[in-house]
């Protein structure tokens, strides 16, 4: 095979992701804004493709978001992140997955901090072991989520229910990927693809179907930067990115965004939302907004599982016109039932972004 | 050489963020922060590099160094391998150690951070919780957010999630001797003491400007701090 261009940066920057038997570590984010992501991973690890994957109750938060709004020092967050490892080694397990880019990337950090800086590691041991007596082995093999998916991601195209592709003219759906930036910009090498043209959320739209936007901002920022969006009077900063995004992606006519950083789908999604209150404007067609998905929602959606189950009905920017252009099957008047049917009510409807078909 | 860049020097991310900083400016043009904030990485790597106690003083006392996001979008492209952002993290750290960081609008954010993520670490055992996530600070999060915090715990239910119960799951109920042992790292490691410095100088910054420091997100000095934008942060 001829690699030239992009392929040729892509098969520079390979990495080894383990092949089963995965301690999984749950995002603070995620589990927050999309529970139904974690769930449906495991659901295609466990049911789907017969992986053993440790889901276990004591793991904490690695203290990341702490970590980068400054408030939480080093030698904290590195014996937390310790403490994460003894789980693990307890357990029986030598791989680490990581649902939260920013844990990734603070894991990435931080092993390469203990090599560099051998001492680092033997204060993490001493106060680790001073404050729960706990030891710890570095994980064989350190993978995000969105690896594990990518490295089966032709697994899952076997077995999916539906592609990435318009039912009515064949044609393959319009997808912007949106990289989180502690995925591989600090450690270029840890990431599927490098920092540049990251191949981790190509590979899954390329198998399952999809066609991937090259567009002048795809490697900019969604704007979160910790302190910059958690408090308020900074919010400006954080809308100005998403809002740079939309308008450099905005002439290509996406169909969907995929992401696979936590905080990223639930940013590129509100400020949509808060764009068109403050300016009126929408970035889709007819006053629809850009559907935005995390990669396992995408994974889940071409499973053919239940979108209400997945947790698509928790989207600001609504997915329906996703599901409708693919031909997915769903119940829309359960969209906004309990899980025994039960009525909810409804979301009031934003002023401008489309949210009801009627 | 001064006693604050003696001090940098004993971090290790310091060590790791800058090793000779040409001065090219190549982080300058990537870094999303300076798009939007006045505000010039280069400057900063320019700065702690010349040694200068007075400059580096002026630095960790003023706006600049929080408008960085930390995505490291310069780490990726600096073609000496240095980590402004990096750099960023060290002198943060440095600006809280000596209480400098209640000089600026930007800084005295802290206490902010301090009593939301900071404080929910060790109470959820993690940095969000949709518990505390509250419309009313959050109105970006939109009608969507609105309606499942009114219908929370079916709506997990319905996506899979273990909210509030035993065991594993997201949005878990996480044990008494789990947050008991995130305490003791804070304890041991400095965490607590970052925690306390940060009250400790807002404290003595809110009775300095007249307003009531509190001890909760309910407070004159935690709004004042989490609202305040003097609008002159910016590229105009």
């Amino acid at each position: 095979m001829k690699y030239e261009g992009k392929k040729l940066v892509w098969r520079d920057y390979q990495k080894e992701i383990a092949e089963d038997h995965y301690f999984y570590a749950r995002s603070c984010i995620r589990q927050t804004f999309f529970p139904g992501s974690e769930m449906t991973f495991l659901r295609i690890l466990k049911d789907e493709l017969g992986k053993d994957v440790c889901d276990g109750a004591h793991h904490t938060s690695c203290t990341g978001i702490g970590y980068h709004s400054d408030i939480v020092p080093l030698e904290t967050t590195m014996t937390v992140i310790a403490r994460q490892f003894a789980l693990m080694t307890e357990a029986g397990y030598e791989n680490y997955a990581a649902s939260c880019i920013t844990s990734f990337g603070l894991y990435t950090e931080i092993i390469d901090m203990w090599h560099h800086f051998p001492e680092t590691e033997d204060r993490a041991r001493e106060y680790l072991f001073k404050a729960t007596g706990r030891e710890f082995k570095v994980p064989k093999n350190l993978a995000h989520a969105s690896d594990i998916i990518y490295k089966f991601r032709y697994e899952i195209a076997a077995k999916a229910k539906y592609r990435l592709v318009d039912k009515e003219t064949g044609k393959p759906l319009k997808v912007v990927e949106h990289i989180g930036c502690h995925y591989s910009k600090m450690f270029p090498h840890k990431g599927v693809g490098g920092a540049e043209y990251p191949y981790v959320l190509t590979g899954m739209i390329e198998a399952w179907g999809g066609e991937v936007i090259d567009y002048p901002e795809r490697r900019h920022c969604c704007g979160f930067g910790f302190r910059q969006y958690i408090v308020q009077a900074n919010r400006g900063f954080s809308i100005a990115c998403s809002k740079k995004k939309f308008d450099s992606m905005e002439p290509y006519e996406p169909d969907m965004i995929i992401t696979n950083c936590p905080g990223c789908p639930m940013f590129l999604d509100r400020w949509q939302y808060a764009l068109s209150e403050m300016e009126g404007k929408t970035y889709g067609k007819n006053g629809k907004g850009i559907p935005v998905f995390t990669y396992e929602e995408v994974a889940g959606i071409v499973m053919g599982y239940d979108p209400w189950e997945i947790g698509l009905q928790v989207h600001q920017v609504p997915a329906e016109p996703v599901l409708d252009k693919i031909g997915v099957e769903y119940d829309p008047d359960k969209k906004f039932k309990g899980p025994n049917g039960e009525d909810l009510g409804r979301p009031v409807a934003p002023s401008y972004l489309k949210f009801y078909k009627e | 050489m001064g006693k604050l860049y003696d001090k940098l020097s004993q971090d290790v991310r310091f060590v790791e963020s800058l090793k000779a900083c040409i001065n090219c400016g190549t982080c300058t043009a990537i870094c999303p922060a300076a798009e939007f904030y006045n505000y010039e990485p280069r400057v900063i790597a320019t700065t702690v590099q010349s040694q200068d106690d007075a400059k580096i003083e002026e630095l960790l006392k003023s706006e600049t160094i929080w408008y960085c996001g930390e995505c490291m979008s310069c780490k990726t492209r600096c073609p000496r391998g240095n980590a402004p952002g990096l750099l960023i993290i060290a002198l943060r750290s440095l600006s809280q150690d000596l209480g400098y960081f209640t000089e600026s609008e930007k800084g005295r954010q802290q206490l902010a951070l301090k009593r939301t993520i900071g404080e929910w670490i060790l109470k959820y055992g993690y940095c969000v919780n949709p518990d505390i996530m509250n419309p009313r600070l959050h109105p970006e999060q939109g009608p969507i957010w609105e309606w499942e915090k009114e219908h929370i715990e079916p709506v997990m239910e319905k996506m899979g999630a273990n909210y509030h119960g035993e065991g594993p799951g997201a949005l878990r109920k996480i044990s008494d001797a789990d947050l008991q042992e995130l305490k003791n790292i804070f304890d041991i490691t400095g965490g607590t003491e970052r925690f306390r410095k940060i009250e400790e100088s807002s404290e003595k910054k809110a009775d300095e400007m007249g307003l009531d420091c509190g001890h909760d997100i309910d407070s004159e000095y935690f709004d004042y701090v989490y609202t305040t934008n003097n609008s002159k942060h910016t590229r105009s």
